[in-house]
């Protein structure tokens, strides 16, 4: 036996050893982004909260596995899984046909429109259609209209989204050329520029406007607009996890009906939310 | 590598490049302009102008320049109502003038350092000499002090320019959509990070390339003295030899 063969079997051996070790711990590592209140935020003592580091318990216990719930940048999250960083993503990420492209998911395991927040002394409080709601993916023509009507308050105002999201998508499909788009890193930077009067609305997540309207500071905005859904505004948040990674999509899919059938993703959701985001049917 | 959609980014990307230059150009000119003045005042002999300018320096070279750039921008945010009051509110609230204030105070404290070396660097015979020859003042400064000053600052304030196009990228952060900005968009469209930044960088190096290129041919059009003088061939007269 030569040297050559000897190292290479050496190396072999290592690695299966690696392997199998990787194979036996049943330790899932779930990212999410924690700036992202009330689904998943850094709380006061600086450890992650909100209705997905809840519900990430709750899905690992029903799994049977111990869980990590880590903190990662929106803008990379997807890149960062699959380098294998962590092995799911929980971030109020929603279903998308661009997103499935690299990625599977599991679930969803919750569903929000989204909508507008504004101060309620700017002319944007009018908006059409406040209190309505439609699906681009069943009722195209009706919610297009919608947005049509809104967009006729929105000429040449500044609207701020967070990047790399639905939302951005959605304002990169129908408002530009209507609005001045401006992108953030987090939804915190956004609030933060319309409570400064740097832009005019904020196009987010209903549940997150909702999150930001409990703040103090936001005591005279509102949340304003039709409330849509669908389309490329994807359809509900779900996990996501690398594709080919069937084994661990089916038993967080096992785990999230589940949890959706005994009640406890309510129950979550009316916890953090104040409103249900169950999926339905 | 998927070649196809490194070009398709190339020319995407390459829609950021007059922002990125412009945010480093402006910066760099009008930290330029207060870098004088704050070398200036270091080197007036005068002690409150003296610890001003030291501690302007210390303040602005030792704190990150994202920190800057997010108190400046979301920091200054939240006092609208008094920068309202003061009529700075118009320049505060756009995230370019924010950028660009950002970038030139940044600037200034560097260059103003490069400035007080290049001034301290003229040697005193030269400054002497100048005296001797009954010059003082302003145009002692402007003759002799300044032109020198600058060729020995040069090297180091080439740096410093590059430094500038590199850490405009960070004005992406407050929504500016430059090379960095279009980038980090790219990645969220299409999640393939390393293609989107292998482009994105290598725009960064070819700027940089052409910039140091600029840089050098200044400095050799400012040093003639330390260039070999061009070999004269005697004419070779057939009758003398």
């Amino acid at each position: 036996m030569n040297i050559t063969k000897t190292v290479s079997l050496a190396i072999l051996g290592t690695v299966l050893a690696i392997g199998t070790a990787g194979a036996q711990t049943k330790t899932i590592k779930i990212a999410t982004e924690g700036a992202y209140a009330p689904w998943n935020f850094t709380g006061a003592g600086g450890k992650l909260e909100g209705f997905e580091v809840d519900l990430a318990a709750d899905l690992c216990k029903r799994m049977n596995v111990t869980c990590e719930v880590v903190a990662q940048d929106w803008d990379g999250i997807i890149p960062a899984l699959n380098a294998k960083k962590y092995d799911a993503i929980m971030a109020g990420m929603s279903i998308t046909d661009d997103r499935k492209k690299v990625i599977d998911f599991a679930g969803p395991y919750g569903n929000s429109p989204n909508g507008y927040l504004v101060a309620k002394s700017s002319p944007l409080a009018k908006m059409p259609g406040t209190g309505e709601a439609y699906s681009l993916s069943t009722q195209q023509a009706a919610a297009e209209k919608a947005i049509d009507a809104d967009k006729v308050l929105l000429k040449g105002k500044t609207v701020g989204v967070q990047g790399s999201t639905i939302h951005s998508n959605f304002a990169d499909k129908y408002l530009k050329g209507t609005a001045e788009v401006r992108e953030y890193k987090t939804t915190e930077q956004h609030d933060l520029d319309l409570a400064a009067g740097r832009i005019d609305a904020v196009l987010a997540d209903a549940t997150a406007i909702i999150g930001t309207l409990e703040k103090p500071e936001f005591k005279d905005y509102a949340l304003v607009g039709p409330s849509i859904t669908g389309g490329l505004l994807g359809n509900g948040v779900g996990v996501g996890v690398r594709k080919g990674d069937t084994e661990l999509k089916k038993n967080f899919d096992d785990a999230i009906r589940a949890a959706i059938q005994d009640g406890t993703v309510r129950t979550l959701s009316m916890k953090w939310f104040k409103i249900d985001i169950t999926p339905k049917g | 590598m998927d070649f196809a959609f490194m070009r398709d980014t190339f020319w995407t990307l390459l829609s950021g490049v007059p922002l990125t230059l412009n945010l480093a150009f402006t910066a760099v000119a009008l930290g330029a302009v207060l870098a004088m003045l704050i070398a200036l005042m270091r080197m007036s002999g005068v002690a409150v102008l003296d610890w001003l300018a030291r501690g302007y320096v210390f303040v602005f070279r030792g704190s990150p320049l994202l920190v800057q750039i997010f108190l400046i921008y979301y920091g200054l945010g939240q006092f609208r109502p008094t920068l309202q009051e003061w009529g700075l509110w118009g320049f505060f609230r756009e995230p370019y003038w924010c950028a660009i204030f950002a970038l030139t105070l940044n600037t200034a404290a560097y260059a103003s350092e490069i400035i007080r070396g290049g001034l301290q660097s003229v040697p005193a015979q030269q400054v002497e000499a100048a005296r001797a020859c009954g010059m003082s003042g302003f145009l002692l400064f402007r003759r002799i002090i300044f032109p020198i000053a600058v060729r020995q600052a040069l090297p180091a304030y080439g740096s410093e320019l590059i430094l500038m196009v590199k850490a405009t990228s960070l004005a992406s952060i407050i929504t500016m959509m430059e090379v960095t900005g279009l980038a980090a968009k790219l990645i969220s469209q299409t999640f393939r990070a390393v293609e989107v930044f292998v482009v994105a960088g290598l725009i960064y190096l070819v700027l940089n390339f052409i910039i140091t290129r600029i840089i050098m041919a200044l400095e050799w059009w400012l040093s003639p003295h330390l260039r070999r003088p061009p070999e004269v061939t005697l004419p070779v007269e057939a009758a003398h030899v």
